[in-house]
């Protein structure tokens, strides 16, 4: 083992490089703001600026909490395969409190009607005599209005808190004696099962009070999974990119390639769980052929055909066919190659989610708007996940299943 | 007529097994089997095994289960009983394609998985009533083999090889007398 490549660097290029990304993001967000109205409809509120941004912020964010997840589900199952990449992970579980924020000021000034992402925070939308009120959103106030802020903090302190203390409680046992150390491997596992518990009803109706809302008065109850999978796909595509960038930076020379190649089947068996419920969801809509549900997927075939097509055969067949082999989930030109496709592809999706609720028929295809805002959240996702993977030693001291982890090969 | 020695190589470990076969393999050595209590992961090319020709034999059956099933569905929802499901009128197949992907997913499956299973099954001749092939029982228990049939000259060798990679046992089972048919 190179002792000397035991603590990650932030390299200054890569520095400049995440920064640089974050300024023409920021510069196209500010553009964005200028250039997106409508003359024709009042209501129009730099309505595709602001669902590009909670977009961004929702897919960056979900790459967090999915790491959370991940992490859980490595401690709960007791798995050592994975514990000499369980810095890499943590590392990526950062960003969570910020993608976090983000989402809470578009919320915030969504209420302070500064946007229109969801319909149900329109004034007067339960009141018959306002001129916007809405009978299918007035039956359903109840759920939201203060019960959906109330549910929002509740997901958003309670995965910042569990977070944060799986991350200590790892840090903690480093510093101690292997023995010593044993009551935070404990502690951590407790923590994992709990979270999973929460985190299996919060995943769904986080993804119904966030995404499905913005459709109001359509409804799915495949919509939760639907967008676990992409987050959870997301997370383990951009594990694998780091595991394998930071190797041919020269360090994890102790990670081995069967650990490599189990975070490619993860990324491979996740993909086929994310289209397996895209598919589910679409098929059982059009089959029942029910109004209110087909209205979701009526605005999608008419204004946003071709990006629904493209993200249903970029995530699901390109994985299917480049990562399906042994050699290419061993092979890290394959990896970086397939999972940066499949990252962006997975974008798209978050964006095919955003936008037919919030733009509409104003939708004109993808622009440099898209781009931008990507840029702006893959540069400050890059610069917060990098600099606290710099923070600590790549590798966990005193971890259990270390030995196990360090000698993983098949 | 050439004679040829039975040697089986004993080993309590894999590791020391592995080693033992490169250098036999290195040494000009064919090695006929290796006996193991659980898979040996990527012991195959150093053993010299060609690689398996099982996964294109998958792909065909897949296909193969793909069609049945295309033509099934097709005959039976298009051609002779259309129906009216849920204002979907079945005079067309590709109209009505997302109701028959499940259907085509699981039988390219089906056919994939049973005919991978029956090719493999028949190919190492395990039909019922197979007797066991395994010379020696403990290999399926705690120890390790490798099997060879060699000729004085290289059995030497070979005898030096093993014994120099830790083999516990070298036992010889006597010869096996193979008539030149040319």
């Amino acid at each position: 083992m190179n002792t000397e490549k035991l603590n990650f660097v932030f390299p200054s290029k890569t520095k400049m490089a995440s920064m640089l990304l974050m300024a023409v993001g920021l510069i196209s967000i500010i553009c964005m703001f200028v250039f997106d109205t409508n003359a024709e409809d009042h209501h129009y509120q730099h309505n595709r600026a602001w669902a590009n941004i909670f977009a961004g912020s929702f897919y960056f964010m979900g790459i967090a909490l999915a790491s959370v997840f991940f992490l859980a589900l490595q401690y709960a199952a007791e798995s050592g395969w994975s514990t000499t990449i369980k810095r890499i992970i943590e590392a990526t579980t950062t960003f969570l409190p910020y993608g976090l924020s983000f989402l809470l000021l578009i919320f915030i000034f969504g209420q302070l009607h500064m946007n229109t992402i969801y319909p149900w925070m329109t004034e007067g939308v339960d009141d018959v005599a306002s001129p916007n009120y809405d009978k299918v959103i007035a039956g359903k106030i109840g759920y939201f209005g203060v019960f959906w802020w109330i549910r929002t903090i509740l997901y958003m302190v309670s995965w910042v808190l569990f977070s944060w203390k799986l991350r200590k409680n790892s840090s903690e046992a480093d510093a101690l004696g292997q023995e010593d150390s044993k009551g935070f491997h404990w502690k951590n596992i407790k923590l994992s099962a709990y979270f999973l518990v929460l985190f299996a009803y919060t995943s769904s109706t986080a993804a119904w009070d966030w995404l499905m809302s913005i459709d109001t008065h359509w409804f799915s109850t495949m919509m939760g999974w639907y967008v676990f999978s992409g987050m959870w796909v997301s997370s383990m595509i951009t594990v694998t990119i780091l595991v394998v960038w930071l190797k041919k930076l020269g360090y994890l020379d102790f990670v081995t390639e069967s650990t490599v190649h189990d975070i490619g089947k993860w990324m491979f068996a996740i993909s086929f769980l994310w289209a397996y419920l895209y598919f589910s969801q679409f098929m059982l809509i059009w089959y029942a052929d029910i109004p209110e549900e087909v209205v979701y997927y009526k605005t999608r075939w008419e204004s946003y055909k071709a990006l629904m097509w493209t993200v249903f055969f970029v995530n699901f067949a390109f994985p299917m066919i480049m990562l399906m082999s042994r050699d290419s989930k061993r092979n890290f030109f394959f990896l970086i190659f397939v999972g940066a496709i499949i990252f962006v592809g997975h974008y798209l999706d978050m964006i095919m989610i955003v936008m037919p609720g919030t733009v509409g028929h104003n939708w004109t295809g993808l622009s440099w708007m898209e781009v931008g805002t990507f840029f702006f959240f893959l540069g400050l996702f890059i610069y917060v996940v990098l600099t606290n993977l710099a923070k600590k030693p790549l590798l966990v001291k005193n971890h259990p299943f270390l030995s196990e982890s360090l000698h993983h090969s098949y | 007529m050439i004679t040829k020695n039975i040697i089986h190589g004993i080993f309590s470990d894999e590791v020391p097994l592995l080693e033992a076969c490169k250098k036999l393999r290195s040494s000009g050595i064919r090695i006929n089997e290796v006996y193991t209590p659980f898979p040996l992961h990527g012991i195959d090319p150093i053993i010299g095994v060609p690689r398996t020709r099982l996964a294109i034999c998958a792909f065909i059956y897949g296909l193969i289960g793909l069609g049945l099933a295309t033509l099934m569905m097709w005959y039976m929802m298009i051609h002779d009983w259309p129906n009216d499901i849920g204002g979907k009128p079945n005079w067309s197949y590709y109209f009505n394609i997302p109701a028959f992907i499940p259907i085509s997913f699981e039988a390219t499956v089906f056919c994939a998985a049973h005919g991978m299973a029956l090719t493999y099954l028949l190919r190492c001749m395990l039909v019922p009533g197979a007797k066991a092939k395994n010379p020696d029982p403990r290999t399926t228990d705690d120890k390790f083999m490798i099997y060879l049939e060699l000729n004085e000259e290289q059995s030497k060798k070979a005898d030096e090889i093993l014994r120099a990679n830790g083999a516990e046992e070298i036992n010889y089972k006597g010869t096996l007398v193979i008539e030149a048919k040319y």
